[in-house]
């Protein structure tokens, strides 16, 4: 977390790019200097009295140049006051905060699980993957087709509920005969979306014995480690509970319970 | 700030002989162990930190979901998740203790003995400056039953650990009592230098989808802005009750805030919630009280405690009724 700021930045744009999904770009060098993929920020979506009292956190979609990408779904007040910003204002962003995907672990091929907007860190892990000249099997699920975003992804497989698009079903039920046919060499699993979908992933990738890490989620005051209010269940002995936003969001699914 | 308005105006003041360089504080559990935010918060600027509350043993704290924003305020039921006094004084005091302001230790239990324990244990230690004793936790030889809702019990911790220390006692009170007045008056009358007030207030959010409660424990604490007018009322009325100093805590989110506390009697404030919304706050809050105090010639903030100006025809407590 060394390289942990807050400050005012100035937006560049925020355009809808999928059912009620938004792509918020604003400006900051020194974000951008230091974030590593799956590190989140925490943004006050409107000035003290204007709107919810506490941050959002939002994963770090992708990086370019000095402005920093996120991809969000406005579901309640505070997305919806963000969905609102335009070019020039400005907004309050504390970050990068948390740990990061451990991308230098040895594997050859990177295969991103993602359901819904769980797709929001991935954009920022492919640029990082591909330096690293690891193969990327991307597998995205959404309701319909109506929510499919795969800008920036690489080797994009779908799967929506409703078959509106690609696979028919849901992504981990798309992803898992992949594994049996493909041969994929050494592989690592990195996961982002719904709790059911991960804990999904996680019983597979145990089945399977393929190294396997999640981006939580979870209800925050501060974001930062202050208030203790993110607690996700951990394995083995030591203290019962890791926080998510700073322990996390990123962790191996061997050392939680979901 | 520049130097030539710190050096005129007074903004220290002295608690049982320790000076603090001025009356804002970071609230017990709103500002960890000092060290997560170091990189962003300037804390020589406080007069102190009150630190995450300890325990004798590590404490988990409760499973999740711990909070719940509510309208301009939040829920929290934590349970008191902490590291424990050992791994206190092996890994964050020797950093605490190094930094330019007041450290002050608050210390929750589930007995009378733990309380007594974990204080004789950190008097051992170096770089204390006072303690705060949180009451507001369950009583286990009591069924669970809070000691902070309990005065005679309340001013038993108070005597107990009185006889154990000769630093400056804060007891933080709960205001989920019908008269807060009193517990004031029972801790002074055992010894206690200080009180902070208040803690927070009971409450409760509902999933109306799940029908299930948004907290784990089903009901959990109300703090931030949405509480302020609660603990304002409760400082005035500890601080009218009491000779000894008042901690005001409670919403408080800008130098205004602070400001009003202090006039209805707080000799300093303690932020909470507000660091998790802005983690600079207390610095800004800092700040601005000088920037009040030069704008309207104060010379000493001490000036600014208990200086309402009130009719007391209307301020009878509760006659509004
Ligand atoms: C580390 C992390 C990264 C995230 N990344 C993204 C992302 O990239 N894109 C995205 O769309 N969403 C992301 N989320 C979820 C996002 O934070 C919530 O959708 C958002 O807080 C909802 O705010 P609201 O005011 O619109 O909703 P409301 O329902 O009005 O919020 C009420 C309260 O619940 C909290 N809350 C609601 N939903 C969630 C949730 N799913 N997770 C955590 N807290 C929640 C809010 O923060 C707020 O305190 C992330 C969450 C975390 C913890
Ligand atoms: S959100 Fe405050 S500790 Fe994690």
């Amino acid at each position: 977390m060394c390289g942990m700021v807050q400050q005012l930045c100035k937006v560049e744009s925020c355009d809808e790019v999928a059912a009620k999904t938004f792509l918020l770009r604003f400006a900051s060098s020194e974000i951008t200097a230091s974030a590593q993929p799956g590190q989140f920020v925490n943004v006050l979506a409107a000035e003290a009295g204007e709107g919810p009292l506490l941050r959002r956190p939002f994963s770090i979609a992708r990086v370019d140049g000095d402005i920093v990408e996120l991809f969000f779904h406005a579901i309640g007040t505070g997305t919806l006051l963000l969905s609102r910003k335009r070019h020039g204002e400005t907004i309050d962003v504390l970050g990068p905060l948390g740990q990061s995907f451990r991308v230098d672990a040895d594997y050859d091929t990177a295969l991103i699980v993602a359901g819904g907007i769980g797709v929001a860190p991935f954009p920022f892990l492919t640029a990082d993957l591909l330096k690293r000249c690891k193969r990327i099997e991307t597998f995205v699920g959404y309701r319909n087709a109506g929510q499919i975003l795969t800008s920036h992804l690489q080797n994009i497989h779908i799967a929506t509920d409703d078959g509106s698009k690609g696979f028919h079903g849901n992504v981990v039920q798309l992803f898992e005969p992949f594994l049996d046919r493909t041969d994929l060499g050494k592989a690592k699993i990195f996961a982002c979306g719904p709790t059911v979908m991960l804990k999904a992933l996680s019983e597979l990738a145990k089945r399977k014995n393929i190294c396997c890490e999640v981006s939580l989620e979870g209800h925050m005051a501060c974001g930062v480690g202050l208030c203790q209010g993110c607690p996700v269940e951990r394995t083995g002995d030591g203290s019962k509970y890791a926080l998510v936003c700073k322990d996390g969001p990123i962790f191996l699914t061997t050392d939680i319970i979901l | 700030m520049t130097a030539s308005i710190k050096n005129k105006i007074k903004t220290s003041f002295t608690l049982r002989g320790i000076e603090f360089k001025n009356r804002v504080f970071v609230a017990s559990g709103t500002f960890g162990y000092g060290d997560e935010v170091r990189k962003l918060v300037d804390v020589s600027r406080l007069g102190g930190i009150f630190t995450k509350s300890l325990s004798w043993k590590p404490r988990a704290g409760n499973p999740p979901q711990r909070i719940v924003e509510t309208a301009s305020g939040m829920l929290n039921s934590i349970g008191l998740a902490n590291i424990g006094v050992h791994t206190f004084i092996e890994q964050k005091l020797p950093y605490l203790r190094k930094l330019d302001t007041r450290i002050i230790p608050n210390i929750a239990a589930s007995s009378l003995q733990e309380y007594c324990d974990v204080l004789e244990l950190l008097e051992e230690q170096e770089g204390i400056a006072a303690y705060e004793i949180n009451v507001s936790c369950p009583n286990v030889k009591e069924g669970g039953l809070n000691f902070g809702t309990d005065c005679s019990m309340t001013g038993k911790i108070t005597a107990s650990l009185r006889k154990l220390t000769n630093k400056t006692l804060i007891i933080k009170l709960t205001p989920n009592v019908t008269h807060i007045s009193e517990f004031a008056r029972t801790v002074e009358a055992e010894g206690a230098d200080a009180v902070s007030v208040i803690n927070t207030l009971i409450g409760m959010a509902i999933d109306i989808k799940t029908r299930k409660p948004k907290l784990s424990t089903v009901t959990g604490g109300l703090s931030g802005p949405a509480i302020k007018p609660v603990a304002l009322a409760k400082v005035y009325e500890v601080a009218k009750s009491v000779k000894i100093p008042v901690f005001g805590v409670g919403g408080i989110a800008s130098a205004e805030d602070a400001i009003e506390f202090l006039l209805a009697g707080a000799t300093a404030v303690q932020i909470g919630t507000m660091n998790f919304v802005d983690p600079v706050i207390s610095v800004k809050i800092a700040d601005g009280l000088e920037i009040y105090a030069r704008e309207h010639g104060i010379l000493d903030m001490g000036t600014l405690v208990g200086a309402l100006d009130a009719d007391l025809k209307f301020s009878v407590l509760q006659s509004w009724l």
